[in-house]
């Protein structure tokens, strides 16, 4: 078998060395009550197949997908599909990256470790903050651990979801608090961003989470509530799932977020049906030794010669088991390098510029698709991805476009069954994979189909 | 010695020096072409961002030679034997990757209309079949991220039965040479975590455990095979007097390598066990993820399974359930949503390319191998090294610094002058229950003559040490890009970013 270097000869003579007669010797601490001898006996499973059987399978299967590279594509809800660069690609596959481990050994690691280090410095920059860790498993487990920080910076045990925030980012935060003694309030679907927030800050909160651009795609400028929140002795926690707004729209940072939470995954890699994408995570400096995950930090080495080292990890679970901030270990690496090759590539003209292609095309979309029949843009501010507001069911009109080979948007009822206000709601994302046919294709087929 | 060669410039052959992206900036310089953009009406509302972020600019050229100089300044499975411990540091078949940047399987999004995604939803399907039927456990949770976060798909779904019986139980049992992990996800449930001893011979006190279990306990987390290489053997007994008890059986699945297709885990009497698919399964660390961990569970903890699950239809299709409320309907009980979307799809779609590859012939074969090579380890090393406990050893072997004892040797030394001969080392001081630990883990890839040449260098330099050249073992690594680093320095005075220097 092409994956099992050893021969019949060699694990005789392995065998004879280690002093015993059978590799089923070796098992003999399993229960004999339990241990299988014959596969074929035990498990109803294919044995094993060749590579081109295996692409003949997987490709059968793959195609009974509409995928985005043939089917115009205006779906985002925290997933967005931008162009990623060949060379990105390429790179994230050599082997020295992709078949490391964590870089436990720096003398062996310093690639790993340096991608971090300045991965780390491009997440504290466009957030607006001062320090950012190596990565964490997504955007949502980043704002369930971004909660769970701020409890233990306050020492309190409140938090409150914003309407704003994507309702999987909301989910996983109660999940993730359920069995602790923090509670975690979430408000209902804020379309327009026109909930009150302030008046809901209070001394006993830990935090308060929103989003920006919000799940909707409403801009906001939140100065106003940081300021409140930090009177009160709360933090603010500020999430995004679309990291490329922050080319252009004002950062968390400057607005006084206390911490930033992102999923990455538009800028590292397809969609890929939501995972793995990469959980950016961003602070004060004040704060580091409350954060969870990973972190890169520089130092020297016996000679003198600058390197990089994983650091300050008495905060983790290795060090400091059931007193750790986390009990992440594996985080998202290789999407982290992926996110941050594309930010080498795009630097700061092709981020900021990249951000303006996006919006400018959104905003020309969001134009022609206000005219059709019966469609309202509700957004009034936004920066990719916009809701409207439809005649009809919006789940039946994304039907509808999908037998016309067109993936139109996202159905806010997918999240929200129980709204029946929101029924009628479709998100739209508008990027630079979308041409100006494939935006005319969708005006006239949600004509066609809304008339 | 290298070390006593100097360059002019530093680089070393094809160790080439490489700064800092931001020291090579050149505002202008971009490595991606945009459109013009047309004046237009914004609606930012006013939030433009004001002011330059400080990306630095490069070209495509340099770009691809800094990340391609970076890369090899990495040691990977690619490059040779990488031992590391607990790790499971196998093959990564590259058609995996081929099969995963399929456009149908990887430009596909998670939320298209469900009529458009049944492949997707089909290969998800195909892979807890997989996992199901080797586990012979009825129910799997595709979602978690990684181990840990199987780790605490399992303890969550354990604490969600808890409250579903009525009972409140505080503590959870995990043996001392648990994974750091394992304590610290019970803390995240809100149990608090007691250890239980092990025996002379490594494994658990069942003694002690028995006298420990009682009203107030939750659940056992138990590594099998353990961290110390060995399977406990008295696993089903465990078992039994755990569910007797009231509480559940986690087995943490990090090793689970070893025992693919030698054993059903439900038949030893588990209740939720985490599979390391970026481990077991073959697909990529990446330097530090991303991983998957689908938890298996038994019938007890299933119907508290996180959303999204597929459910496959009268009519063939496949359904994916996202919302707990549609699970409650049909009468599950999830405890929540564990993170966003559907889980690590992309890793699934290499899990299952590699199931596919070996077939339930292959699968017996590789664990068959990797306990092979272990004990291969564990064989020849033993009359130079000091073994912690009598073999046979599972997947891997553990050492600890008694054979360096009074060498001026420690087992950090020993580590990096492996990697002077060529290899990464092996895991250092874990399990923290030997002193000065060495775990081996050599997994079913690594050919004959690839342990042979491993262990003559273990041996060489076990000589060397013995034979009192303690200098040379102190001054390694001497053939790395970076010699030892200052983690205390770094740890004092933490630089976690660049900063543009003051002018």
């Amino acid at each position: 078998m092409r994956y099992l270097p050893l021969t019949a000869d060699d694990r005789r003579a392995m065998l004879a060395a280690i002093g015993v007669e059978t590799v089923e010797d070796l098992f003999r601490d399993l229960p004999a009550s339990a241990r299988i001898q014959d596969p074929a006996a035990a498990f109803d499973l294919p044995d094993h197949q060749g590579e081109w059987e295996i692409e003949q399978a997987l490709s059968a299967l793959a195609g009974q997908n509409l995928s985005a590279a043939t089917a115009p594509s205006f779906l985002g809800a925290g997933a967005y599909r931008h162009h990623t660069p060949a060379s990105l690609d390429y790179l994230i596959q050599r082997g020295e990256f992709l078949t490391a481990y964590t870089p436990y050994q720096p003398e062996v690691s310093q690639g790993t470790l340096q991608a971090l280090f300045e991965f780390q410095t491009q997440v504290a920059m466009i957030t607006g903050m001062e320090v950012a860790n190596a990565s964490m498993y997504d955007g949502a487990t980043a704002c369930a651990e971004a909660a769970a920080m701020a409890c233990r910076v306050t020492k309190r045990k409140k938090v409150l979801v914003s309407g704003s925030v994507h309702p999987h980012f909301a989910e996983t935060t109660s999940t993730f608090l359920r069995y602790t003694d923090c509670e975690v309030e979430v408000l209902s679907p804020d379309v327009f961003g026109l909930e009150d927030l302030l008046g809901r800050l209070d001394d006993d909160l830990a935090c308060v989470i929103v989003q920006t651009p919000g799940f909707f795609g409403s801009l906001k400028d939140y100065t106003t509530l940081a300021e409140a929140a930090h009177e009160y002795g709360a933090l603010l926690v500020v999430a995004t799932t679309e990291p490329l707004s922050l080319g252009l729209v004002t950062s968390p940072g400057e607005m006084g977020a206390d911490i930033v939470v992102a999923e990455g995954q538009s800028l590292a890699t397809p969609p890929g049906f939501g995972g793995p994408g990469v959980g950016l995570f961003a602070t004060r400096s004040k704060y580091v030794r409350q954060m969870p995950g990973r972190l890169c930090g520089e130092t020297v080495d016996v000679d003198g010669r600058r390197g990089w080292v994983l650091t300050l990890s008495t905060r983790e679970q290795h060090i400091r088991r059931e007193k750790a901030t986390s009990n992440i270990c594996t985080n998202s690496g290789l999407i982290a390098l992926a996110f941050t090759i594309h930010m080498t590539l795009l630097g700061e003209a092709g981020f900021t510029g990249l951000a303006e292609l996006n919006h400018a095309r959104a905003c020309a979309a969001a134009d022609a698709l206000g005219k059709v029949k019966g469609v309202r843009v509700l957004s009034q501010t936004f920066f990719n991805e916009f809701a409207l507001s439809l005649p009809k069911p919006a789940e039946q009109v994304v039907e509808a476009l999908a037998a016309r080979g067109i993936l139109g948007g996202v159905p806010a009822s997918r999240f929200f069954p129980t709204y029946p206000e929101l029924a009628e709601v479709l998100l739209v994302t508008v990027t630079e994979m979308n041409s100006d046919e494939q935006v005319a294709a969708l005006v006239a087929a949600l004509t066609e189909i809304l008339a | 010695m290298s070390t006593s060669v100097t360059t002019l410039t530093g680089n070393r052959g094809l160790q080439v020096e490489e700064k800092l992206i931001f020291e090579q900036d050149q505002p202008g310089r971009t490595a991606v072409d945009l459109p013009a953009v047309e004046p237009y009406l914004d609606r930012l509302g006013g939030l433009r961002r004001r002011g330059a972020i400080g990306l630095p600019g490069l070209s495509e050229p340099q770009v691809v030679r800094h990340y391609t100089r970076l890369s090899q300044k990495n040691y990977g499975i690619d490059t040779g034997f990488y031992p590391l411990g607990s790790c499971t540091m196998k093959h990564n078949p590259r058609l995996n990757e081929k099969m995963a940047r399929l456009p149908g399987l990887a430009d596909i999004h998670p939320f298209q209309p469900e009529s458009t995604v049944q492949g997707a939803l089909k290969l998800m399907h195909q892979l807890a079949h997989w996992l199901k039927t080797l586990t012979g456990m009825p129910a799997v949770a595709l979602s978690p991220a990684a181990g840990a976060h199987g780790e605490l798909c399992g303890v969550m779904a354990i604490r969600a039965a808890l409250e579903a019986r009525g009972e409140t139980r505080t503590k959870v049992l995990c043996p001392e040479s648990a994974h750091g992990t394992n304590p610290a996800t019970a803390a995240l449930v809100g149990f608090e975590v007691e250890s239980i001893p092990a025996t002379a011979d490594g494994r658990v006190d069942m003694a002690a455990l028995k006298a420990r279990l009682g009203p107030d306990v939750a659940a056992f987390m138990v590594t099998n095979p353990n961290t110390c290489g060995l399977f406990e053997r008295d696993i089903i007994e465990i078992s039994q007097a755990v569910h007797d008890a009231g509480a559940y059986v986690y087995m943490d699945g990090a090793n689970y390598n070893a025992i693919v297709g030698r054993v059903r885990v439900a038949d030893l009497g588990v209740d939720a066990m985490h599979i390391n698919l970026h481990k077991t399964f073959s697909t990529p660390h990446g330097g530090g993820g991303p991983g998957s961990g689908p938890t298996v569970l038994s019938a007890a903890l299933a119907p508290y399974a996180p959303v999204p699950y597929v459910v496959e239809q009268a009519d063939g299709s496949f359904h994916l359930v996202e919302q707990v409320l549609e699970a409650t309907a049909s009468g599950q009980q999830p405890f929540g949503r564990m993170k966003g979307y559907h889980g690590q799809f992309g890793v699934f779609v290499r899990a299952l390319s590699y199931m596919m590859a070996m077939g339930r012939d292959g699968l017996f074969q590789a664990s068959g191998d990797a306990v092979l090579n272990a004990n291969y380890l564990l064989a020849r090393l033993s009359a130079a090294l000091s073994p912690s406990f009598d073999g046979p050893v599972m997947h891997e072997a553990l050492f600890d610094d008694r054979f360096l004892k009074d060498t001026g040797v420690t087992t950090l030394d020993f580590a990096k002058a492996m990697i002077d001969e060529g290899f990464h080392p092996m895991t250092m001081y874990f399990p923290l229950v030997v002193h000065g630990a060495l775990l081996m883990e050599p997994t079913e890839t690594e050919s004959r003559e690839s342990l042979d040449a491993f262990i003559e260098a273990v041996l060489g330099l076990a000589e060397r040490a013995k034979a009192g050249d303690a200098e040379a073992f102190q001054q390694a690594p001497r053939l790395t890009p970076r010699r030892r680093l200052d983690e205390t320095a770094a740890a004092r005075r933490p630089v976690l970013r660049w900063t543009p220097s003051v002018e």
